[in-house]
């Protein structure tokens, strides 16, 4: 069984600060769904409102359409994994996967057993009498999630749970996780600062910074459609062209930069006049004079091989540089260092957006 | 009668009394109302009512015990000693009465003897003689111990340091009055030391160690050696070897080091140690009673006798409350000279 | 350098002098323990007995002493541990402002000096038990207001040890255990106090362990009856026999003994640690990526 999760306005401050400003949100009972967002952006705060160990200082938290006012973490039928998985060190393992039922009153055996099943669904059998300290940083993770299921949670929260796994585990446990969601069918609403996990695993996302929701949508909306300029540079590499809109149509924009006017797509309605900022991808450059769609010239900064693509930084107009991915066996010449660049791109995978805070460096 | 306790009508023997017991309730409500006011103005989201936090149950429970042990073993006592040692000295029959006022006459015993009207002498030079030597045996514990606790926290190895650390501990597993028995029993006129002096021909008779007060010297600087050491040794544990090193190396001689290096940082833990010490020692009552000389005169044996002797409770009381007020004096004094803050003396 | 060799002999001797001070006392009266005079005698050693130890089995007073000094030990831990415990909790959750207030007031009790403390127990209960006959006939008695007492005191040295280890208390585990359903009062008995044990038992022993040893507030509050203490005490001041000396070997025998059970303890305690500490990198080590989604096992 699982729920939907509503934020109405939500609004949790802090004295002064204000972490979450104003979230308005529907999320569907059943999907992944991310909070993408840089350290500080407000994501944990709101899943710890949403959990109940903290009170909206305005705005309502529903989950399955009732309002959670007054409903304290024990209570609401949400299960968190915490970042650093908080185990009980005293309890054995198949004692803290049963932890939940035990509080339930469920008798010993039936707990056992339904420790037993869920140590096999997470790959250790028979391992249920050890200490958490005996475990590895991978196991102590996938008893955490056991340990969330177990009680039967119709939302079930996750505070950055792979942070803390090394790389080759991480992509791993990317699928398993997703598998695991897809199977169980719980809602899973889950936070963290890496878009790739983001990406790959959920089925909206929505991005924040400094306590405001700034888009939400699936990844592929996120990633080609971004609605402001922090969207577009904190999701995926992206170049900003800073300018003012010489020209504007109804899809269309020119906006006149440092290196000359540049051609987007205009989605917001930018109007003549309007301060913009025009973002490329780096893997829509092409290398040479292109023979529609606007061209850049500059010299080469530095040239970074990475396998299976390139990196070329080119010059910018400030202190960033213009990024360019050329893939290992495009059809170009990749320039050297030193050498003058000629890029060029298709208009239509320029996008012209409102000034606006970018994500930082 | 009980109700006379504690329904004040206007009379001073009573109110007094019921005063005192009043008081803490009061400062406990202005607390409360403080905090309920705080809280209503300023939303706290991770703000979790007593209540919700522990159960009602566990909520009750642990106030009662808290409530038990600040007011009815630690406060109320407190206070009720301190407000007896204004009333005159009454049979039993008579307290509550109209013959119990407030009265400061205990406190004037201590100078004015109530008996002959002259100068209290014998008390008051007890007061300050019982002051006086806790205060140089304060010191001299001080001196002994400090080169010990800079051994141990920075010159020895780890082993060594936990041996010597067993070693400090063992002699204080056995009793005080134990241990100040087997001072005596070094000290007395056949004891091991006076063999000792008498067989290696230094001196003819033996040398009363007890009746000159040697014997409480030691006794009260031997009870609270460990008292010293602790503090001492955690403040010097804690400062950085490097410190030490490099003073050297820049050609500092050793006494000029712990002048300026060592003893400055390890002033709070000084100050904790002598402020113990102090008060140890001047409330102690074994090594005087029973290592003291006949005519040695301990204040804190003084007030023991009005309790055990005398059954004057409420001069006992006054000498009580005026032993505590020099005691807290003396560690404002010692705080205020060491420029260190309260907070930081006690551990 | 010659000068830092000097100083170091210098210390050593220091040490020496000192640890003779400290122990001197001790050893001199254990050998007259075992020594036949009957006065307590170190040379010359007269003859090897063991009869001031069934001396002093055989005294009556010190025996009624022991099992009252018992007793009072047992009250005080029952009431100071958990009082401690609750103290600490308080702290931990009162309101700001008041803090430094309530921690003056707990830890007050140390600083005083035990006369005082008997001396108000005394003064206190009296009247506040003989606010009934009822109460003054059952509650007015030595061994009650010496619990009561000694707790003051007591009671503070297991604030201090209890709240030491509450504040390496993660309180993550404590959301934990709310979020996966546990009340309040739960959590606190299956997550807080498994975590506090260690400290819960340091503090029982140290309460049993002051209150057993205490002189100056017990012999207030004890009235007319008397501990082990109290009866030492009278005999020192009457008179000294060996029997005495026997007592205090007795102790240190038992103080040695502990002492060493605590070590192998301790010793046991930290090689488990460190055998799970070796399981968890070979763990770690061994890491595969597992196929966590088994479409055979049934879940939720």
């Amino acid at each position: 069984m699982s729920a939907g999760v509503d934020l109405d306005g939500v609004t949790v401050r802090f004295g002064n600060f204000t972490a979450v400003n104003n979230a308005n949100l529907a999320i569907k009972g059943g999907e992944f769904f991310s909070f993408l967002g840089p350290s500080g952006c407000g994501k944990t705060t709101i899943l710890r409102t949403v959990s109940g160990f903290l009170d909206p200082s305005a705005g309502k938290v529903r989950i399955a359409g009732q309002d959670m006012a007054g409903i304290g973490p024990n209570k609401r039928p949400t299960a968190l994994i915490f970042q650093n998985l908080a185990l009980f060190p005293l309890m054995t393992v198949a004692e803290n996967i049963a932890y939940g039922l035990r509080v339930r009153g469920i008798d010993r055996v039936t707990r056992r057993k339904k420790a037993e099943e869920l140590l096999d669904l997470i790959a250790l059998p028979g391992q249920g009498d050890k200490l958490v300290s005996e475990l590895s940083g991978g196991q102590k993770q996938r008893v955490a999630i056991a340990r969330a299921l177990a009680v039967e949670p119709q939302v079930l929260l996750l505070d950055e749970p792979l942070s803390a796994l090394d790389l080759k585990l991480r992509q791993h446990m990317r699928n398993e996780l997703r598998l695991i969601q897809q199977r169980v069918g719980i809602t899973f609403i889950y936070i963290t600062h890496d878009q790739g996990e983001a990406l790959t695993m959920s089925d909206r996302i929505a991005v924040m910074s400094d306590g405001v929701i700034e888009q939400v949508a699936d990844g592929k909306t996120v990633y080609d459609k971004p609605e402001t300029a922090f969207v577009a540079s904190f999701v995926g590499e992206n170049n900003p062209f800073p300018g003012r809109v010489s020209k504007a149509s109804a899809d269309e924009a020119v906006v006149d930069t440092a290196f000359g006017k540049l051609k987007g797509r205009n989605p917001s309605g930018l109007k003549t006049g309007d301060k913009a900022i025009l973002f490329v991808r780096p893997e829509s450059f092409k290398l040479g004079k292109g023979a529609e769609g606007t061209t850049l010239e500059s010299p080469v900064k530095n040239v970074a091989f990475e396998g299976n693509m390139t990196h070329v930084f080119l010059k910018g107009a400030g202190k960033k540089d213009i990024t360019l991915t050329v893939g290992r066996h495009g059809s170009s010449k990749v320039p050297d260092q030193g050498e003058k660049a000629t890029v060029h791109y298709t208009d239509g995978l320029g996008l012209v957006l409102p000034e606006g805070k970018m994500a930082r460096e | 009668m009980a109700l006379v306790l504690f329904f004040p009508k206007g009379r001073w023997h009573v109110s007094s009394r019921a005063f005192v017991i009043l008081l803490p309730f009061l400062v406990i409500a202005a607390f409360w109302v403080m905090a309920r006011y705080e809280a209503r103005t300023v939303h706290d989201p991770t703000h979790k009512s007593y209540w919700e936090r522990n159960g009602m149950v566990l909520g009750i429970l642990f106030i009662v015990l808290v409530a038990l042990w600040t007011l009815f073993l630690v406060t109320l006592p407190y206070l009720y000693m301190v407000v007896e040692s204004f009333h005159p000295r009454l049979p039993p029959m008579k307290r509550f009465g109209p013959e119990d006022y407030l009265t400061l006459e205990q406190y004037k015993s201590l100078f004015v003897s109530p008996v002959d009207k002259e100068w209290n002498t014998t008390h008051l030079y007890a007061f300050f003689y019982t002051i006086v030597v806790s205060s140089a045996v304060t010191f001299l514990n001080l001196c002994i111990c400090y080169p010990l606790a800079y051994f141990m926290a920075q010159a020895g190895s780890v082993q060594q340091v936990r041996l010597l650390m067993l070693g400090l501990i063992v002699p204080y597993w056995v009793n005080e009055i134990l241990r100040a028995f087997s001072i005596r029993l070094l000290l007395a006129a056949k004891g091991l030391i006076n063999q000792g002096l008498m067989g290696a021909g230094l001196t003819d008779a033996p040398i009363d160690f007890l009746g000159n007060n040697t014997g409480m010297w030691v006794g009260l600087s031997y009870a609270n050696l460990l008292i010293m050491m602790f503090p001492l040794y955690n403040a010097i544990e804690s400062l950085d070897k490097n410190q030490i090193e490099a003073a050297r190396d820049l050609g500092a001689p050793w006494w000029k080091i712990h002048r300026d290096v060592v003893i400055p940082y390890a002033k709070p833990g000084i100050a904790s140690g002598c402020t113990m010490v102090f008060m140890l020692a001047a409330g102690s009552l074994a090594a005087p009673l029973f290592l003291g000389g006949p005519n040695t005169l301990w204040f804190t044996a003084i007030v023991y006798d009005f309790f055990f002797q005398a059954f004057n409770w409420p001069r006992g009381s006054a000498y009580a409350f005026l032993l505590l007020a020099a005691c807290i004096t003396f560690v404002m004094i010692m705080l205020r000279l060491f420029k260190v803050k309260l907070g930081e003396a006690i551990r | 350098m010659s000068s830092g060799f000097a100083l170091r002999v210098m210390l050593g001797f220091y040490v020496c002098l000192f640890f003779m001070y400290l122990f001197g006392p001790l050893v001199v009266m254990g050998i007259t323990a075992f020594n036949t005079p009957s006065y307590p005698q170190t040379i010359p050693f007269e003859g090897f007995t063991l009869d001031w130890f069934v001396k002093l089995y055989n005294h009556r007073q010190m025996r009624e002493g022991l099992w009252n000094s018992i007793i009072i030990g047992i009250g005080v831990v029952a009431l100071s541990v958990p009082i401690g415990l609750a103290a600490s909790i308080i702290m931990n959750q009162i309101y700001h402002r008041a803090r430094g207030l309530f921690y003056l007031v707990t830890v007050s009790p140390l600083l005083t000096p035990g006369v005082i403390i008997g001396i108000s127990t005394v003064i206190f209960w009296k009247d506040a038990f003989g606010l009934t006959d009822f109460t003054k006939a059952v509650f007015y008695k030595g061994i009650i207001l010496s619990i009561l007492g000694q707790s003051s005191f007591v009671a503070a040295y297991c604030l201090l040890i209890i709240m030491a280890r509450l504040t390496r208390f993660d309180r993550a585990q404590e959301e934990a255990a709310l979020d996966l359903g546990a009340t309040y009062p739960q959590v606190f008995l299956h997550v807080l106090l498994p975590f506090l044990r260690p400290a819960l038992l340091s503090a029982a022993v140290i309460a049993f362990l002051s209150s057993f040893e205490n002189y100056n507030t017990t012999t207030f509050a004890i009235l007319a009856d008397k501990t082990l203490v109290t009866v030492l005490a009278g005999e020192v001041r009457q008179g000294t026999t060996p029997a005495l000396s026997a007592l205090a070997v007795i102790i240190i025998g038992l103080s040695l003994l502990g002492a060493v059970v605590y070590e192998v303890l301790k010793r046991r305690e930290e090689r488990i640690a460190s055998e799970m500490k070796e399981r968890a990198r070979l763990a770690e080590r061994g890491e595969t990526a597992p196929e966590l989604f088994r479409p055979a096992a049934a879940t939720a």
